[in-house]
């Protein structure tokens, strides 16, 4: 019998599971895609929030802050690339800088630090293409960016180092809550526990319905976000925001940890937790409302559209115990600022199960660091040198557009991409200007060859998104 | 780091032309950088016929026009062909990065033709909305699959755009056992080839529809179907005339871009709608000894006035070092 069993491997499932790791406990985590990180984890802004614009008090702004903060070590452990980019929210009136003001002292009581309020000379000398009409700023230096894929990835091969078995393709489906214990039941197979955490992402109700908690639902709001060349670069320096209004932070110019700047997200509640289709209206409100940010972001330079859906439960995260059913903990609503919160989410969690009778031993060997992922776009002249030295495989190139190697496609596979998409998440291969129409070929057969699956039988992102239909022989 | 009097990067049609050339007019030494692990670019993946009949007066397959290309490139000592070298940085002082299995080079060029060739607008370009499930390709990804792996990308398909390389794949798909259902085009005519209708659609019962576009993409897993609309003068659709196409594929064929991110990195001038170098004259861009020839100087119809221009410019190359001696 297991310990404890994590449903859903997005980036909050798996820093719960890495979390937990550290202790002498036998866990699971079950997810029912074909490889983690393919829910809201992966179609996001990447922005590590400072934990402006929470509500003091609010279980989000605490989680925030705590999580900018834990999330620099899990970085710097697991080899993820974390900057430090910084946030600029922008006034281009009185009115506005009056409420930049408000902001800052909000923050501050958050614990939030070294906030300043800058003028225009300093947006001139910092920020040269942000609209000369912006009078003056709220500089945050402790926003970041992060890859949220990779984290996720990252923190579930740790987690499974460490000794947690990461189930994918499987979909839980029936909970039995028995004495003491829990049988959890997916499509594929039956396990027991003495614990449930329950990070289902947008379908958190459904599985808290299945112990016969149902006082909460989850409903999707859609973001629709749009990347850019990454000739576009240094378009800007800091993450762009405009003042928040009520529903959202608002459509931002976003750096990435990949290089490519991002304009998003709308805003938009819908119903169907499986729509992530993006239209023209998204696409002109996201523009309209960024070319007053900064002007010369220019339609011509989009590559790619995404939507995700923030999971929402009223304005706050739901984490607790449900004392009617002891031993099961929800993790819900996680809506952003979710994926900075992660961390933060994953020490509290592990508390609630403290304080609910599971004992933390800690392991005498936790495995904690994690070899840093090869990405030769980030890698500099005299190090790339070395490694193609080193291992040939690295200057043999795949993606022209986003400059990937073979190797790294294939570290990627032993690291657990099954899919197209897979790959793409952790490597960037197919994923820049010419979307993947020279090299997914090689793509699909450096992943039969490894996998030893045939071609018709890859998918894009498992399931029924086959991608080619016959192989001639 | 390396000199070398005159560096071509891209082994298509273009680039292979432009190396002839370059030596024909007295260029006694030639570095050609292909990325891939042969030379002829886009057309070792065209089978059809329908190239040289300009240039070399008779109707060859893709292939057979390259292969003409190569032997010439074989027999000339003084150019020394790279294959599986991608160049990853190029500077105003024309310093070239390339990377090769193996090895990180530098080299310095008196003069540098790019013949980097063209990539295929995606449909996030042609601004189609709806999901992003498996079933979507470029044409051209779609041309790969079945001409060189022998992988056929779906059964029931819908192709936007019908230009002669959507033409081309709607006749090679049915001919490979798919279903062609439509052929989507917004523009009131077709820009392609009228043989290539004829023979690419009509032969075949292919519907094509004018003044058509796809207004939205649907499918979880893979695609399954497609809204269909006619639009009015300016593309936007006319209210009441959209219709469903059930289908498990849909093969984008918009339209071409020049790769020139390259040279733009180096700091020509590009200009932002057609992605070509700003340029005073055929091949030329705002840098001194940097040429750019083929289909990323322009997007050409035929490889035949590929081959025509890309002369040119290996003959603009020579004279350029000439006059610098
Ligand atoms: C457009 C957008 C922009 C955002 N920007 C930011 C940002 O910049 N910064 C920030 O901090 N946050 C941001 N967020 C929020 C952040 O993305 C989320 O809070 C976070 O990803 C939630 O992670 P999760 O693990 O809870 O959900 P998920 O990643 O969805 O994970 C849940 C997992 O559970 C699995 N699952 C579901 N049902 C079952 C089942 N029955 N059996 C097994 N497995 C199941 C799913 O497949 C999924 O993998 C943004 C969100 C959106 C939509
Ligand atoms: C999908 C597709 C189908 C086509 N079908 C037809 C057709 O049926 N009939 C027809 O007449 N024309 C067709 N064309 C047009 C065709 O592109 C031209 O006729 C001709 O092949 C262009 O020659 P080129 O040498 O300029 O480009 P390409 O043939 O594309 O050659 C460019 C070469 O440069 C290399 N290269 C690019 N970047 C780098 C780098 N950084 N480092 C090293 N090497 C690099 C590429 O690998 C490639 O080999 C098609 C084009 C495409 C994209």
């Amino acid at each position: 019998m297991l310990d404890i069993i994590i449903i859903g491997g997005g980036v909050v499932g798996t820093a719960i599971a890495r979390e937990l790791s550290r202790y002498r406990l036998k866990i699971a985590l079950l997810e029912k895609e074909i490889e983690v990180a393919f829910g809201v984890s992966k179609s996001n802004s990447g922005i590590i929030h400072p934990g402006t614009q929470n509500k003091s008090g609010s279980l989000k702004g605490k989680l925030c802050v705590e999580g900018n903060t834990l999330i620099r070590k899990i970085a710097s452990e697991l080899g993820i690339d974390f900057q430090e980019v910084g946030q600029l929210i922008v006034a281009f009136n009185d009115e506005e800088v009056i409420r930049l003001k408000e902001i800052k002292v909000e923050g501050e009581k958050l614990g939030i630090k070294n906030m300043s309020i800058v003028d225009s000379a300093w947006l001139q000398e910092n920020e040269p293409n942000l609209s000369k009409e912006v009078i003056s700023a709220l500089f945050i230096p402790s926003a970041g960016i992060i890859s949220p894929y990779r984290m996720a990835y990252d923190l579930s091969e740790n987690a499974a180092k460490n000794g947690v078995q990461i189930y994918t393709d499987n979909k839980v489906e029936k909970i039995n809550v028995l004495e003491k214990r829990f049988e959890v039941i997916t499509n594929k197979n039956k396990y027991q526990s003495r614990y449930v955490v329950n990070c289902a992402g947008l379908f958190a109700d459904e599985i808290s319905k299945m112990v016969g908690i149902n006082d909460f639902v989850i409903s999707p709001r859609k973001g629709q976000e749009f990347l850019l060349d990454k000739k576009r670069e240094n378009i800007t320096n800091h993450l762009i925001f405009p003042l928040p209004s009520k529903t959202s932070k608002g459509t931002l110019v976003i750096k990435t940890s990949d290089g490519n700047p991002m304009i998003g997200p709308t805003a938009e509640e819908i119903e169907d937790k499986h729509d992530l289709a993006t239209d023209d209206n998204g696409l002109n409100e996201v523009l309209n409302s960024v070319k007053r940010l900064v002007p010369s972001i220019n339609e011509r330079d989009i590559i790619a559209y995404f939507a995700g859906l923030r999971p929402t439960s009223g304005s706050d995260f739901i984490i607790r115990h449900e004392d009617k059913v002891p031993g099961f903990v929800n993790v819900a609503g996680i809506q952003s600022p979710g994926l900075t919160a992660a961390p933060a989410i994953a020490v509290m969690v592990s508390d609630i199960l403290k304080n609910n009778g599971l004992n933390l031993n800690k392991k005498l060997f936790f495995r904690r660091f994690r070899k840093k992922t090869v990405h030769l776009f980030k890698t500099d002249n005299a190090q790339m040198r070395k490694i193609i030295k080193k291992d040939s495989g690295y200057g043999d190139i795949v993606c022209r557009c986003e400059m990937v190697s073979k190797r790294e496609i294939e570290e990627a596979i032993e690291r657990g991409a099954k899919t197209l998409d897979g790959v793409k998440f952790r490597t960037r291969a197919q994923a820049g200007r010419c979307h993947g129409g020279f090299c997914t070929t090689r793509i699909l057969k450096i992943l039969s060859e490894k996998l030893n699956i045939p071609f018709v039988e890859l998918t894009k992102r498992g399931g029924k998104s086959k991608i080619v239909v016959k192989e001639r022989t | 780091m390396i000199e070398r009097d005159l560096v071509i990067v891209g082994g298509g049609p273009a680039g292979m032309a432009a190396a002839v050339s370059a030596h024909e007019n007295g260029v006694k030494d030639i570095l050609l950088l292909e990325r891939d692990q042969f030379l002829g670019g886009i057309l070792n993946q065209c089978i059809h016929t329908g190239f040289g009949l300009n240039y070399f007066k008779e109707i060859l397959t893709g292939p057979e026009f390259a292969d003409r290309f190569i032997k010439k490139i074989d027999d000339i000592k003084d150019i020394e062909v790279s294959l599986k070298s991608f160049v990853i940085k190029l500077n105003n002082n024309l310093e070239i990065t390339y990377l090769k299995p193996g090895e990180m080079n530098e080299v310095k060029a008196k003069a540098v033709i790019m013949a980097t060739g063209c990539r295929e607008r995606t449909r996030e370009m042609a601004h189609i909305a709806g999901t992003r499930p498996s079933g979507i390709f470029s044409a051209g990804l779609a041309q790969k699959l079945i001409n060189v792996e022998g992988l056929l990308a779906g059964n029931e398909v819908v192709v936007v755009g019908s230009g002669d390389i959507g033409l081309i794949m709607a006749r090679r798909m049915t001919l490979e056992g798919a279903k062609v259902k439509a052929v989507i085009e917004i523009q009131k005519q077709s820009k392609g080839l009228v043989r290539n209708i004829v023979q690419c659609l009509d032969d075949f019962g292919i519907p094509l529809y004018l003044s058509h576009k796809i207004s939205r993409i649907y499918g979880q897993d893979r695609v399954n179907k497609v809204d269909v609309v006619k639009v009015d003068d300016k593309y936007n659709e006319i209210p009441g005339t959209k219709f469903e196409i059930s289908c498990d594929t849909v093969l984008i064929s918009a339209g071409l871009i020049p790769e020139n991110e390259l040279i733009e990195m180096a700091g020509v001038e590009i200009d932002r709608k057609t992605n070509t170098p700003v340029a005073t004259d055929k091949n030329k861009t705002s840098i001194e000894g940097l040429f750019v020839c083929g289909n990323a100087f322009q997007i050409y119809d035929l490889v035949d006035s590929v081959a025509r221009d890309s002369i040119l410019a290996g003959k603009m190359a020579a004279e350029y070092l000439k006059d610098k001696k």
